[in-house]
Parts: structure tokens; sequence; C-alpha cells
């Protein structure tokens, strides 16, 4: 290649304590590229980018911008030579409103004062060119996190000068806005921008990326061009074993077995005044309901009614045949009903407490306060499910906010999992998780759900849900439109009917 | 480069380590000044000597500081504990009263009410308080500083109307024995704080409370999510507080033997604050230590014991307290720490 790459990291060494999540790892970025970071989970990709951009410092190695070195100690000195970021975890000031926090750091003056007109006015225009429209000065929290997704984007693309960093920036997005997201990506590229973009998807990998850079175990496998690489041979780079991602797929396609003859959650005509239309649904033991829908179409919010967490002003829920009033995420799980939330950082994860405290949280909450779990029989608990979910951390007493987001996810699915539910909503369980593990922990939820398990299952991948679930209810602007069998769904079929509820 | 032995560093990393080194700088400066700081003798029956008074006048503090914890560590605050130690003072002294009767040449003291009744009512009257509070801050929702400081404005008025704006002598002996008294040799206000401790410490780790407290002052929303009653933990946290200032104005009022509803308990919400802090609880919520705040009221009270033996000057001790105990919030943070850290580094590869 006769162009300079614009950005070089080279030999960069990162340890925590009992980790080393870099070892002497490399890369390299041109102008005009876009160039994924691959990697399983807990590979180190997060803290490579947290290196580059001044949120670690490198225990050693060198970073060059333009041949030049650099070093920065915050974000905001990364920033100011030109290299933007969109971390994982969404780190934007929910309180504040969209438009302050696309110009938080950066406000416009004119005369004495900020000038709010242009922040509203640049906001919109920011959002617009990613086809989002909504309010800007309401605050961020009041937005659903696809949408707090897609504000972090449009602050970093609308601050993007040289380098643009994406860590996993899709998890949560539709075809559609990932759609939107790649235009603009592509733009910046023609522009001469380079960009690193970290995601699990492999379709979205070789829709956009120009080159491939694969991390292993914190360290550096190789640099590949992306036409060169095939979707196999990426995967086995990644995991460094063999993986065949059909026969996979094709094992958690097999149907269920046996199904109750009665639903064990029955919602009939649920709804809540302003948030949901009333719905009608049944979640059987031993079955996978899906919920299919767009962005906003109110999966997350059906949910949030049967795990008590909204408020609810018509229908009602039967648990197991029986009339109950669930107005508390207290006593859905006292029901047997259990909930992976979406926002894993806000609602899911309790950061400062360790692995094990996290995992046996739910289970120790339906006990209440006075049956105590024995330390040693939580660390039973907990080691058992790092060990089967197969969670990368050296030992179950450090801190769940230091895991790589998608041991994380593996943890909260363990809280769940270790309260023996009847019932478990998974409301993105998959998001940030890679793909190996992906096809396992859907395998264990399949095996969970052979053994008698309900399943209410929401992802914004439809062939996710078209995969796994035994009956799909579809959603469109908070209302139920209709219900498939899994088995006679398709894409198609599921778009089809989004689509006929429009005419 | 060579390290440290890793038993040592592990120490240093420690969450009590700094407060536990705070201490004992404060105890040798004032050995520096009192060779006489730790000697310890028996008057009657009784271990007298600047430690003992020192965890003696602290017992109060110590107390308040255990319940302001736990609301701290739930990411509240409650600054209405002087007003609380106010009101209950006040229902203690009233009700229990007393005079001196000498009957038949025989003298006894008579009270009002009978003073376990009379203790029992004036905590009673602190619990009031707290689940007052409790209802505000868990119930409807408000900020715990705001919810509380409606207690702080207006308690010490209640504590006014219930002594009719005087302040209320006691004269029943055996009252002032709790705040006065000793037993086998040490002050009874040290076994109350034992009691309190001994419970919160096997409530916090035989049960799954001190989990839920962490993990409700960390992320509310994850812990409500996780089946935890967050709201009736809060609310119960903070009636907790406020009886740990009812028990405390017991103490007081006894060592005073009086109850002035202007002043019992004054500022005593800042020094359970500060004391909570100095004990590395930090004031985001989430991980605390009670034993930490114990040590954090001990520091207070440490350099309170210092400055008057010092002799520095009245007008300026509030300064010289204040200025200690910036000194000693600098040491502690993490950041500073961090920042000096990194300077070390720097000019060592530097040399
Ligand atoms: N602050 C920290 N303290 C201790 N260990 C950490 C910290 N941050 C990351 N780690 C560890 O470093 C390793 C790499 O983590 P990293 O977040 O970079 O993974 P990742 O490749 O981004 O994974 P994912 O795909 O799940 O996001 C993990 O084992 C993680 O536990
Ligand atoms: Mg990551």
């Amino acid at each position: 290649m006769t162009v300079e790459p614009i950005l070089v990291m080279q030999g960069i060494r990162k340890s925590f304590p009992g980790v080393a999540a870099l070892k002497n790892v490399q890369l390299r970025l041109f102008p005009g590229e876009v160039h994924a970071l691959m990697g399983q989970n807990g590979a180190g990709k997060s803290t490579l980018i947290k290196v580059l951009t001044g949120v670690e410092t490198p225990d050693g190695g060198e970073i060059r911008l333009k041949g030049e070195l650099i070093q920065p100690t915050c974000v905001g000195e990364a920033q100011a030579i030109g290299i933007s970021t969109v971390y994982q975890e969404i780190n934007l000031c929910p309180n504040l409103s969209v438009a302050e926090n696309i110009f938080i750091g950066r406000f416009p003056i004119r005369g004495p004062a900020i000038d709010w007109k242009t922040i509203e006015r640049e906001s919109q225009t920011a959002l617009a060119a990613l086809n989002i429209h909504i309010d800007v000065t309401l605050p961020l929290a009041s937005f659903p996190v696809a949408i707090q997704q897609m504000v972090a984007i449009a602050r970093a693309l609308s601050t993007a000068a040289q380098v643009l960093i994406l860590d996993e920036p899709t998890s949560s997005l539709d075809e559609d806005e990932v759609e939107r997201l790649f235009q603009a990506l592509r733009q910046l590229k023609q522009k001469g921008m380079a960009i690193l973009f970290v995601t699990h998807f492999l379709d979205q990998t070789y829709a956009i990326s120009d080159r491939i850079t694969v991390l292993r175990n914190g360290e550096f496998v190789g640099e590949y061009a992306a036409s060169a690489l095939s979707r196999l041979d990426l995967i086995n780079t990644m995991v460094g074993r063999e993986i065949d991602e059909a026969s996979y797929a094709a094992e958690t396609a097999a149907q269920t077995g046996s199904v109750a003859a009665d639903p064990y959650v029955s919602a009939c005509g649920l709804g809540s005044t302003g948030t949901m239309r009333p719905i009608d649904l049944d979640i059987y033991q031993g079955q996978v309901l899906g919920l299919g829908g767009l962005l906003g179409s109110g999966r997350t919010e059906t949910a949030r009614m049967l795990f008590g967490i909204d408020h609810t002003d018509s229908g009602t829920i039967r648990v197991g045949g029986e009339a109950v009033k669930l107005n508390s995420p207290r006593k859905a799980v006292q029901h047997g009903i259990a909930f992976c939330p979406e926002d894993r950082k806000t609602e899911g994860i309790i950061a400062e407490l360790s692995i094990r405290e996290n995992i046996i949280l739910a289970l120790q909450a339906r006990r209440g306060i006075f049956r105590y779990l024995p330390k040693r029989l939580q660390r039973t608990i907990a080691d058992e499910y790092i060990q089967q979910l197969g969670i990368r951390t050296p030992d179950a007493e450090k801190p769940i906010g230091q895991l790589s987001g998608g041991n994380q996810q593996k943890a909260l699915l363990a809280r769940w999992l270790a309260t023996d539910p009847k019932m478990l909503i998974l409301d993105e369980p998959t998001r940030g998780i890679d793909i190996a593990a992906k096809l396992e922990i859907m395998e264990l939820v399949k095996a969970q759900c052979r053994k008698g398990l309900a399943i209410l299952f929401i992802s914004s991948e439809m062939s996710e849900v078209l995969r796994v679930s035994d009956r799909i209810a579809v959603l469109r602007d908070r209302q139920k439109i209709g219900e498939i069998a899994g088995k006679d769904a398709d894409e198609q079929s599921v778009f089809r009917m989004i689509a006929g509820a429009e005419s | 480069m060579n390290r440290l032995p890793a038993p040592f560093l592990a120490g240093l990393r420690h969450r009590l380590f700094w407060p536990c080194v705070t201490l004992a700088l404060l105890c040798l400066v004032n050995f520096y000044f009192n060779r006489g700081f730790f000697d310890i003798e028996i008057k009657n029956g009784a271990l007298y000597g600047s430690v003992i008074d020192i965890l003696n006048r602290a017992a109060p503090l110590m107390l308040v500081a255990m319940g302001m914890t736990l609301v701290i560590a739930t990411r509240g605050i409650d600054i209405s504990v002087g007003a609380t130690v106010a009101i209950s003072g006040a229902v203690v002294a009233s009700m229990i009263g007393g005079s001196l009767v000498i009957q038949n040449g025989v003298q006894s003291y008579v009270s009002n009410v009978p003073m376990p009744l009379a203790i029992l009512g004036a905590l009673a009257v602190a619990l009031l308080c707290g689940l007052w509070n409790g209802l505000l801050v868990a119930g409807a929702g408000m900020q715990p500083i705001i919810a509380t400081l409606i207690l702080m404005v207006a308690g010490r008025g209640i504590a006014q109307l219930i002594t009719a704006g005087q302040i209320v002598t006691v004269y029943y002996e055996p009252f002032f024995f709790i705040g006065n008294g000793f037993l086998l040799g040490i002050p009874v206000s040290l076994y109350i704080v034992a009691v309190v401790l001994i419970a919160l410490l096997l409530l916090i780790h035989r049960t799954a409370l001190g989990l839920f407290i962490q993990a409700v002052g960390i992320n509310p929303v994850a812990a409500r999510f996780s089946g935890i009653s967050a709201r009736a933990l809060v609310f119960w946290v903070y009636a907790f507080c406020a009886v740990t200032a009812g028990i405390a104005a017991m103490i007081i009022t006894s060592n005073v033997k009086s109850a002035d509803g202007n002043n019992a308990g004054l500022l005593l919400e800042l020094d359970a604050i500060l004391a909570v802090t100095l004990g590395g609880t930090s004031l985001a919520g989430g991980r605390f230590s009670i034993v930490g705040s114990l040590i954090g009221a001990l520091i207070i009270q440490t350099l309170t014991y210092a400055i008057y033996s010092l002799g520095v000057p009245p007008e300026i001790n509030m300064v010289v307290k204040a200025l200690v105990v910036f000194a000693v919030c600098l040491i502690q943070s993490d950041a500073l720490r961090a920042m000096l850290a990194r300077h070390v580094l720097r000019t060592g590869e530097a040399a």
C-alpha cells in the first residue's frame, strides 16, 4: 500500500491485577478505511481502545498519530488531537438533554452566553443525518437504549476529525438503523477518515470493513484484508479452534419437546395508557415466545409490564392459572419470573459488587433478608455458573464492572438461572456476546426450555428471534398485530405482517 | 525497583488503612505534647485516663455515625439527627424530671414517669422521627437532603415546645448512670456502643442486609430489578438512623443532666457525616464500613481533645479543626494519591 497509516499502535501491553488484558498488540489504521477489530469477549478490544484514547495508561508500547508519538491521558486530550470515540457502555449524561449531550464540552458561545439555538439546530441536523427525528431538548434518559446509542454516535460523528472509534455501536440497533449508520460511515470514509469498528455481528463486519484485525486472549493474531478472509476462517482465528456456525444453528432450530397444556403466564388485555395498548400473550412452559417488531414497537415495554416494573391500568395476568397482581419486580420474582434487562449497565449489573454477589443477588432477594445464603454456598453457585457459562475471570471475587461487556452479560444470565425461574424474560440477551458464546448461550437457554422453562425472547436481530422461537408475537406501534408459529415464519413473513398493518 | 512484600501491599490497599493511620498520628501528636496521654489509672474501681475520656465522649457520635453509615450507603443523607437528639432528649428529660424526696430522714429520688418507660418513650419518639424521614425519602421520593432538612429545621422547635422553651434539668440519680456511670471499671456508654455495634455487625454479616444495602446504594434500579424491595429497605434505614440518634440522646442528656432544645446535639449531623467519610465510606453510596465510621468518630474526638489540651485559643479552634480535617480528607483521596504516585514514578523514571 502506498498510503501511510494515520495511526500505528505497536507492542501495546496492559495488565490488570490477575489478568494480562493486552500482550504485545499492534494495530494500524489507514485514512479512508473502515477497520474491524474482532475477538471474543474479553479478548481485549475495549481495553485497546481505552489505551488509545487515554482512559487507561498502557504498561508498554507506543502509539503514533501521523508518525508522531502521542500519549493521551484523558478523553478530552484524545479528542483534541482528532480521535473521537463511542465507548461500549454509553457514557453520556442521562439527565442532560440530548442536545446538551451532543455538544457537552464544546458549547458554542455567542456574546456572553451559550448559544442554545445553534446547539439545538445542529443537534437536530446531526441526528437527522442518522434519520433520527426526536425532540432534542428532552433528557437523554427519556429515550430507549437504541436512541441513546444513536445520540452517542451522532456526538462522535460531529466531533470526529481524523480517527473515529466505535466500540460495539450497533449492539442494540435494528437493521435499518445499522444501515443508516453505515451510510454515514461510508461518507466519512470517502472524506478520508479512519474508522475503527468493533462488533460481534459478522454480517456487519463484512458489510462495511476493508480490513480486519483479530485479537485472541489479549494477543494480536493477525491483520487481514476483509475480502481475503472467509467467514469461517475469521471465526476460527477468533476462537482458536474449529467452530461450525451452521451445525449449531441447525441444532438450536430443533423444535422443543413437550409443551404444557396451559400457559404458565397469560396476559389478557394488559395495557398501560400512553405506553402500551392492551395486549394478549400466552407463554407456555417448554416454549420460546419471541417478540418480533422494530425499534419502538413496544417489545421492552411488554417485558416491563410482565415483570411488574411499569404500572399497568388495564387487563389481567394469570400465573400458573391464578390471577395475580404484578406491581413490583419483587412480586414477579416470587412468582418465578425472571427478567434480563436490555440495558445491562444501568438496569443490570451492580458494578462495584463482586461477580459472586451479583450472581446470587436475585436468589437472595427471593429468599429475603434473613435466610442468608452461607458464603460457601454462594461461592459454589457462582463458580458453577462461571464454569457453565464460560465467564472469563480469574475468580468470582472480582468486581463485575471489571469484566468485559460480554462476560457481564453472561453473569447477569447466571443471576437469573440461579433463581431456577419458571419463566425467563430475555431482553436482548446476546447483546455484546461473541459469536461462539452466543451459540453456547442460546443452546443453554434452549436446554433450560426443554426442561420446562417458559421463555419470552426479545432481540433486535430478527434472524435470531426466528431461529429460537416456537411462536412469534409481532408488535407494531405498541400494539400486538398478530402471532405466527415459528416453523412457518421467515423474515419476509414477519416484515410483511408489520408492513401490512401499516396500510 | 525492589518490590514491597505482598501482604504489606494488601494492607496498604485495605480500606481501613488510612483511617487507622490518621487516628494513630493524632494520638502521637497528643502523646508528644502530653506524655501522660496513654496512661490509664484505676480510681474507685473505675478506669480513668485521656484515652478512656476520648472513648467515652465519642460514644454519642459513634452511635449516630453507625446509623448515618447505613443511610449514606443507600445514597442518602440524614441531616436531622441533631434535631432528633434534641427532641428525644427533651422527651426523656421532661418525662423523668425527678425530685429529691426526704421521707423519715431517708433520701430517695422520685421520677415523674418510671425511668424505663421514659427511655422507651423517648426512643419511640426518635423512631417516629425516622419513620417520618423514611416516608418522605422512600415513600414520596424526595431528595434525602431536602426531606431531612424539614425535620432538621422543625425539630428544634418541637423540642422547645416539649420543654416549654426552658432547659429541663433532671433530678433523678439513677438516670445519670447512663452517661456517667461505670460498669466493671468501664464507662456505661461504651457498653451501649458495643451492644449496638455487635447487633449491627451481626445483621450486616449474618443476614443479607449488608448485601442489599450496598446493591441499593450502588445501583438502585438494578437492585429493584433483582427483586429487592429497595423502598422498604431505605425506609427502615432512616428509621434505624433516628433510633441511634435517640440512643445518643439518652447518653448526652444523662451526661449533662439536662435537656436543652437549642443546643443538644448541635452540629452533630455534620460530625456524623464527617465521621462516616473519614472512615472511608463514600458519599456516593455503596460499599460501606461500620468499623471505619467508628474510627472516624474517634478521629474527630481525638482531634477535639488535642485542640483543647494544646490550649488552642477557642476563637480559632474551629479553624484548626477544619484545617486538620481538610488535610485528612486530602490524604484519603484516591485521586490525590494516584497523582502523587504518578509524580513519584515520573521523577523516578527521569532519574
Ligand atoms: N478495569 C479493569 N480491571 C480489571 N480487569 C479488567 C479491567 N478492564 C478490563 N479488564 C479485563 O481485561 C480483559 C479484556 O477486557 P476487554 O473489555 O478489553 O474485552 P473485550 O474484548 O472488549 O470484550 P467484549 O467483547 O466482551 O466487550 C478481560 O478479561 C477483563 O476482565
Ligand atoms: Mg468490549
